[in-house]
């Protein structure tokens, strides 16, 4: 008798139930979306930011190791000082080896820098030479473009870029620029702080980066190591490379990778974690250090965070709002019904087993939409990964009992209010047409 | 036995009061088990506000109403609510049949909320309003005597100890009319204690007893 009555009531308001299955649905399938898309998103983020900026430094081993002990030794001359030359720098001439290692086509940009200390008038200050538009010819046979343009993409550069072709031609940080009052086209004298070697360099272009380096001035690295004294050394260089986000794996491995098993090892080798890069760049180039970058791997980590936050409350505000909706119409349901409520109750019906006809009735109504939203989800979500991630989102299997639970959450939310109505309806209200 | 065990419905000092206005007033009355009594009055003297309290569907603002011999004024809503479901069966004026179910399912409802359903006895039920080959029909396919005589099948279903009819035959025409007040005869017979509410004087004719209400009291009562 009870499932007579439900279908009963189901058949009849059709049109009203279409429209709370209908809320329902819109609901679910936007929260499908969303949750499919944050479960998902990690990834995909990690993906997109892996792109911008350097997250590979490769510096001589000496620098982290050496140093100290070779600086109490002092310029003595002799092997000693070779020795610190080679513990504190690295051969421009080995850094095509970087685009040799097994996921060679993973970085995507690289530049080495030196700095060399440098007076212009009476300030002293950094000029920091690095690779702009660099060719290398590989032993490989390929053929690179790389240098620090596409690595410093938020830089903003008024003027000419630098360019290996201008040898004198230099960028000068903005606030530097202000100081000395230089604009592009202007040039200037700089002398060596060491040697005491004057060059006379023509601006190219001004640049903005935010950082520190708005105090000092970039040029080609041949400029630098001449002024610095240091032919064919830098000191460090900056990789961008394409990286798999971490998983367990990956953070066993930069621990230890002799604590791998040899199909562990395979296993990450082959792949394209931060840390297998920078293991692959050190088995290479025998004497430098491959450290991440961590600022950049942590702000990843925080923007994904960020993001995952928003779409939980933007979820949450899209149940609420569908709650209000669904509200509404069960009320005018209810509403309705008030007639039919309160003979039920004239007949000896609790209100217990009232609320429990229109509750059954709403949830089946409700589970309808919310198969319909989640199935709409699904498309949904992959259509999400596909604009704006550019790859297709996977909606994960721990969607489905969120979803059951958002649909009974926002169903009974929604349906408190009529329940109250419902306890409070007085069969002689409705019943006698007064 | 008592004196009250021996009166089905015992109403003393019952007074019912909407702010300003008593729509009831020191009403007093009683029925033995198995009379047919009829209420008559103007409209708005109460008689609804009356059946409403017997009916255990409100409460009396004053007064001691014992249904049966059970104090209602000690009841608790739901209390009330199961008396409802056991001793008492409601006919209204505009017959109220739940529009989705047929003639047959609105009868089990009220098995349903009382006990048991029973499809049997619900189409016995409507064989004795004259309605059994109406069984599968929805309300809508219906016309108002025989809406009506669903209700009154629904509202014998689970023999109650009294029937409360307030304006049964308010909507119909003189032949369903006769129909109706046929089978509350049968009842009757069948040893059924009845109120019915009326203004219809050929109605009222039928009852054993008759009293009138005026401006909330009982003006005659023979
Ligand atoms: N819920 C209520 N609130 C206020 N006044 C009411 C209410 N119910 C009935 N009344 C008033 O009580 C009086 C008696 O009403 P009722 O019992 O319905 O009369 P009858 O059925 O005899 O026509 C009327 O004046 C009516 O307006
Ligand atoms: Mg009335």
């Amino acid at each position: 008798m009870f499932w007579k009555m439900v279908a009963g009531a189901l058949r009849r308001q059709k049109g009203k139930h279409v429209m709370i299955a209908f809320t329902v649905g819109l609901g679910v399938s936007l929260a499908t979306a969303m949750l499919g898309v944050m479960f998902d998103i990690g990834d995909k983020v990690n993906q997109e930011l892996k792109a911008y900026g350097a997250n590979l430094n490769v510096i001589p081993r000496g620098a982290s190791l050496l140093g100290d002990k070779y600086q109490l030794a002092g310029d003595d001359g002799g092997e000693a000082a070779e020795e610190v030359l080679a513990a504190n720098y690295i051969r421009e001439d080995e850094l095509y080896k970087i685009k040799m290692i097994f996921w060679a086509y993973n970085i995507v940009d690289f530049s080495p820098y030196l700095t060399a200390r440098v007076k212009v008038g009476n300030e002293e200050i950094n000029l920091v030479g690095a690779w702009f538009n660099k060719h290398l010819s590989l032993p490989t046979g390929d053929e690179v473009d790389t240098g620090m343009a596409s690595m410093k993409s938020w830089w903003k550069i008024e003027g000419q870029p630098v360019d290996e072709a201008f040898p004198d031609g230099v960028m000068v940080g903005r606030n530097l620029a202000g100081k000395l009052k230089l604009a592009p086209g202007s040039t200037f004298e700089a002398a060596a702080a060491d040697s005491g070697l004057v060059k006379t360099l023509t601006v190219r272009s001004v640049f903005s980066s935010g950082g520190e380096e708005d105090d000092e001035i970039f040029a080609p690295l041949a400029l630098a190591q001449e002024l610095a004294g240091k032919p064919g050394l830098v000191q460090r260089v900056e990789v961008s490379a394409l990286t798999t986000p971490e998983n367990d794996l990956a953070r066993k491995a930069a621990q230890n990778p002799d604590h791998l098993s040899r199909q562990e090892w395979d296993t990450w080798y082959c792949t394209a974690y931060i840390s297998s890069i920078a293991y692959q760049i050190e088995e290479i180039m025998p004497g430098v250090r491959v450290k991440p970058v961590m600022r950049v791997a942590e702000s990843e980590g925080t923007i994904l965070h960020k993001t995952q936050l928003m779409i939980v409350l933007l979820t949450i505000l899209t149940l609420l709002c569908s709650a209000l909706a669904i509200s509404n119409l069960v009320t005018a349901n209810i509403m309705e019904r008030s007639v039919e409520i309160g003979l039920m109750k004239a007949l000896g019906a609790t209100n217990l087993s009232v609320s429990l006809l229109v509750l059954t009735e709403m949830l089946i109504v409700a589970f309808m939409g919310g198969v319909c939203g989640y199935l709409a989800g699904l498309g949904l979500a992959r259509f999400i990964g596909l604009a704006v991630f550019g790859t297709s989102v996977e909606v994960k299997t721990v969607v489905i009992p969120i979803t059951v639970l958002m649909i009974l959450a926002v169903t009974l939310l929604g349906s408190l209010p009529s329940l109250r109505s419902i306890l409070h309806l007085r069969p002689t209200e409705v019943l006698h047409g007064r | 036995m008592s004196e009250s065990a021996r009166n089905i419905l015992e109403i003393t000092d019952v007074s019912k009061i909407y702010g300003p206005l008593k729509a009831l007033e020191t009403i007093n009355l009683t029925v033995p088990p198995g009379q047919w009594l009829a209420i008559m009055g103007p409209s708005g003297s109460g008689k609804t506000t009356l059946m409403n309290i017997i009916g255990c569907l409100d409460t009396a603002s004053e007064g001691a109403v014992r249904l049966d011999g059970l104090n209602l004024a000690q009841l608790t809503r739901a209390e009330l609510t199961g008396i409802r479901r056991e001793a008492i069966g409601l006919i209204f004026q505009q017959f109220h049949l739940i529009s989705y179910l047929t003639a047959l399912e609105n009868v089990m409802v009220a098995q349903f909320y009382h006990s048991m359903v029973d499809e049997g006895e619900a189409l016995a039920a409507l064989e004795r309003v004259g309605l059994a080959d109406r069984a599968k029909h929805l309300p809508r396919q219906l016309s108002g005597g025989e809406q009506q005589r669903v209700c009154i099948a629904r509202a014998l279903i689970n023999h109650p100890k009294i029937i409360l009819a307030d304006e049964p035959t308010g909507n119909l025409d003189e032949a369903n009319e006769s129909l109706v007040m046929d089978i509350l005869h049968n009842l009757h017979q069948a040893g059924s204690t009845i109120v019915v509410v009326t203004h219809a004087p050929e109605v009222a004719a039928h009852a054993e007893r008759v009293i009138v209400l005026e401006h909330g009291r009982v003006v005659s009562d023979k």
